[in-house]
């Protein structure tokens, strides 16, 4: 029988610690492999098009929205989802603070907000509410008025910091 | 920070547990509509007009069909064909053309295939041919003398005409004499506003999967803010009867009154049931953008006379509302929601009219914010004409018990006073307005509404709880019913699961709406509870042989005359022996929903060479009646106020001269970033509701009102340029303070 489609590429990447590979057309972005093909259904899509940040993931520790990324070019790299942020059955602090500060109502843009967040206090521990407000700046949440979400940051990062020292 | 008018105190009610649904959510496990995969499951991909009017000639679906991958193509000729006259008429034609595209966007076929590649693939290869008819885009161009008519099936409402018109609906009430109160009047102000359309902007895109299977029964799993809605609106789109059809919730991504309709579910059960496969159907945000949605553009002329003394003599406003593509009542409620102030003489002209624009739907509070906008912006004008204070102005005119609504009825008990109170009193108010800066208030109104609400309580053998409603949760409701379950029965709040059922699992529940599921949902919630406690009274006096009527409910416990307790886990240990599983299911239909008023007050400095605005504080009070989770009432505030904020500064529907949006994709619409803005303080006010058993007024809405016209004034105050059209963006407002006229 003669193929309609081409054959996929596959591509071989680390995904929250785990080595994985997968199939995905050329032209797959890498959010449709990352839910499709690896069942990761944290990182949202709310546009497509890289103004909305429900995508959100770190590829070898840089913020980037899956949306805007091609899925061949994740091959070889390290890419942290939503899904990876716990430790086993502890919560990052960030999670921890946006549950115990309302940060979140729908929830639809957490998963990206966890991830842009960990980014930021993974390279500066102690921010201000302007940094923390322009960090995320990428990230849309429609809900909330993001009140509850910088304030959830800035204990994140107290609670970080007192447990470095 | 609460500000407390609520004599009761509680021991759950008014705390703040961790939501029950939140583990999920910040893991990544919730699941959302478009995370929801079937086996053997299409995907589904929609064809859209690009023209903003036309009649639909033909649709020859042959070569999409041949295409590899596709399974089924449908089109309006595979839809029920509804008579004009059927409630669901309007919304069963927006979400599939018959005979004419009445919008650009407007969904004219839709076909599932093997891959979403595939369908998309197939959708650009239905070929339609359309004949282009004269577009209307406005509001002005539909009002105009011999326009060309946008929706030939449009009727005004209740006006009996046989003809069809542009005017979707035509309604005014007042009351005492409008001359009298004018001449009576030492100051009379009259302006013309404009807004243009926006969007409630969910970052969750519309999505649902249905699967139909061979017994011509259909399973949806839908986002939506009420599923037995999806059940009912699916049912009447296809001419089907309701018990072919189960819902289940999705998580839901958003809704802010955009998800109480539906565009998708009906085009996906027919295209599984062509295909005998599931099929999966997902808005891109540019069909969010271009083909959901948007809350009406208006124009308003609204003229208040007062005396010299600040009382308020007069009203008169005509109310134009955009419905887009079909009719809605959109007018009539942001008419109605003029109820802020003790008007001896009202008139109010309320116009819904049709345009060749993407149908209208419901946002937050529908119509309320456009109308204050211009009420609001006439009355801080007053107080600065008198050289009073704002806030004493609408203090002296403020409505409170008993006082006439816009409609006539009386308020009941409200906390308009309080909410202005608390804002005279805060600490922003108190403090002086930064340099350079100007400072605005303004007050909003929403009415709530009650409707038909379902709730099951299950007591598990081990004691613990299930709550169950109909109710999706969008902001934090679910925590919200295990806080109210939590205080009838005396059992700790984690003990209690609230879920949310899906429509064969749960009594018949109204969408999520009208702010009411936390007081009407509730309600039902603690009926239940308390017709619960009657029956663990009964099981404990079974246990202990004591007559039930020397049993009392105390803390969680049955208590046998004054001494012998028993808890619930007692209890329900002992249910297989004293008559069964414990269960308690309340129905209502609630009344007595309580408006929810609240106030605002805004510092922004405004950068003259840009016309940038820069919001350096800001301040929210809301009367909540009670607040059950004082956090998610904060949200709800914090939330609705930003909204505002965006639609004030920033949003707008941009179309172009053929009625094709301009500015589809979050980067051109552009909605408030956390960079945008100060933190929102926000005030909950708690004048008790009495018609709910903890209080409660609903608190959803009422936030997005007081935005617009907060910021307007303060822009006022900072700049001395009064903004009447909407948004109040950089270039505009820039236009109008070099031009020192309106932008
Ligand atoms: S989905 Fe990637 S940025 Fe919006
Ligand atoms: S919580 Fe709904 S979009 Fe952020």
């Amino acid at each position: 029988m003669p193929r309609t489609h081409a054959l996929r590429t596959q591509v071989q990447c680390t995904v929250n610690g785990d080595e994985v590979d997968f199939l995905c057309a050329d032209e797959t972005s890498l959010l449709n492999a990352l839910r499709d093909e690896l069942g990761l259904t944290g990182v949202k899509e709310g546009c497509g098009t890289g103004d909305c940040g429900a995508c959100t993931i770190l590829v070898d520790g840089k913020v980037n929205c899956a949306c805007l990324m091609f899925a061949p070019e994740a091959e070889g790299s390290s890419i942290l989802t939503v899904e990876g942020i716990a430790q086993g059955d502890e919560l990052h602090p960030l999670q921890q603070t946006f549950l115990e500060g309302a940060a979140l109502q729908c929830g639809v843009c957490t998963p990206g907000f966890l991830v842009a967040a960990k980014a930021l206090l993974d390279e500066n521990s102690d921010p201000t509410e302007t940094e923390i407000r322009y960090a995320l700046a990428g990230n849309l949440c429609r809900c909330t008025g993001y009140d509850k979400i910088i304030r959830a940051v800035q204990e994140a990062a107290v609670q970080l910091n007192g447990a470095s020292k | 920070m609460t500000v407390t008018e609520n004599p009761r105190t509680y021991k759950y009610v008014g705390t703040r547990p961790v939501r029950h649904d939140g583990l999920d959510k910040v893991t990544g496990k919730a699941r959302f509509a478009a995370d929801l995969d079937m086996t053997g499951q299409l995907r589904a991909a929609l064809v859209r007009s690009p023209h903003a009017h036309a009649r639909i000639v033909s649709i020859d679906a042959s070569k999409a069909e041949a295409m590899p991958g596709v399974k089924a193509v449908v089109t309006g000729a595979d839809f029920a064909d509804l008579d004009p006259t059927h409630p669901e008429f309007d919304m069963a034609v927006n979400l599939m053309a018959r005979g004419e595209a009445l919008y650009n966007g407007h969904v004219v076929a839709a076909v599932a295939a093997v891959t979403a590649a595939q369908a998309a693939a197939a959708a650009a290869a239905v070929e339609v041919d359309y004949e282009p008819l004269p577009a209307v885009l406005t509001i002005d161009e539909a009002i105009a003398k011999g326009a060309p008519i946008a929706n030939t099936t449009n009727r005004t409402l209740f006006s009996g005409d046989a003809e069809p018109s542009n005017l979707a609906s035509v309604n005014e009430f007042g009351r005492g004499d409008i001359e009298a109160g004018f001449e009576a009047a030492d100051i009379i102000i009259e302006r013309e506003f404009r807004t243009a359309a926006v969007h409630q902007g969910y970052i969750e895109p519309h999505a649902c999967v249905a699967d139909c299977g061979q017994d011509g029964k259909a399973v949806i799993w839908a986002s939506s803010q009420g599923h037995f809605a999806v059940r009912s609106k699916t049912a009447a789109a296809l001419g089907w009867s309701t018990d072919r059809i189960k819902v289940i919730p999705a998580e839901i991504g958003g809704g802010f009154g955009g998800k109480t309709t539906i565009y998708l579910e009906p085009v996906a059960v027919l295209l599984s049931q062509k295909a005998a496969r599931p099929v999966k159907l997902v808005m891109s945000r540019e069909e969010v953008l271009r083909a959901t949605g948007p809350a009406p553009a208006t124009k308003i002329t609204a003229k208040i006379g007062a005396t010299n003394d600040g009382e308020i003599t007069t009203l008169q406003s005509t109310m134009y509302f955009d419905n887009g593509s079909t009719k809605g009542f959109s007018a009539l409620t942001g008419a109605m929601s003029v109820a802020s102030y003790k008007l001896p003489n009202l008139e109010l002209h309320a116009i819904g009219t049709v345009t060749n624009t993407a149908r209208s739907a419901a946002y937050r509070a529908p119509s309320a914010p456009q109308a204050a906008f211009a009420v609001e912006t006439l009355i801080d004008e007053l107080a600065q004409r008198l050289g009073v204070d704002p806030i004493d102005l609408r203090l002296q005119n403020a409505v409170v018990e008993g006082d006439a609504t816009a409609m006539g009825m009386p308020h009941p008990k409200i906390g308009f006073v309080e909410t202005l109170e608390a804002i005279k009193n805060s600490d922003h108010y108190n403090s002086p307005v930064p340099e350079g800066a100007g400072r605005g208030v303004a007050t909003g109104f929403w009415f709530n509404i009650g409707e038909q609400s379902s709730a099951t309580v299950n007591l598990n053998e081990d004691g613990t709880a299930t709550v169950v409603t109909g109710s999706p949760d969008i902001g934090g409701s679910r925590a919200s019913m295990a806080l109210m379950a939590a205080e009838e029965l005396g059992l700790a709040v984690d003990r209690i699961t609230p879920i949310v059922a899906d429509t064969e699992s749960v009594g018949f529940t109204d969408i999520t709406e009208g702010s009411r599921a936390t007081f009407a949902t509730g309600m039902a919630v603690v009926n239940a509870c308390r017709e619960l406690i009657e029956e663990l009274k009964q099981r404990a006096a079974t246990i202990k042989s004591a007559d039930v009527e020397r049993v009392e409910w105390v803390d969680g416990a049955a208590v046998i005359e004054g001494e012998d307790r028993l808890t619930i886990p007692e209890i329900t240990a002992m249910a297989k022996n004293t008559g069964g599983p414990l269960t308690a299911t309340a129905s209502l239909n609630a009344a007595g929903a309580g408006p929810s008023f609240a106030v605002h007050v805004a510092d922004v400095a405004v950068d003259e060479e840009t016309g940038e605005t820069t919001i350096l504080r800001y301040t929210a009070a809301q009367d909540a009646g009670t607040a059950i989770h004082p956090s998610y009432v904060e949200g709800q505030i914090q939330g609705g106020s930003v909204q505002g904020i965006g639609w004030a500064l920033n949003e707008e529907y941009i179309y172009d001269s053929n009625g094709v949006m301009e500015n589809a994709g979050f980067l051109d619409y552009r909605m408030p970033v956390a960079s945008d803005l100060p933190m929102i303080d926000a005030i909950i006010v708690e004048v008790p509701n009495p018609s709910h058993p903890y209080g409660v007024r609903g608190v959803g809405e009422t936030g997005i009102v007081p935005p617009i016209p907060t910021l307007a004034n303060a822009i006022a105050a900072a700049t001395g340029v009064r903004m009447t059209s909407l948004p109040m963006s950089p270039p505009r407002l820039l236009a109008a303070i070099t031009g020192g006229a309106d932008g």
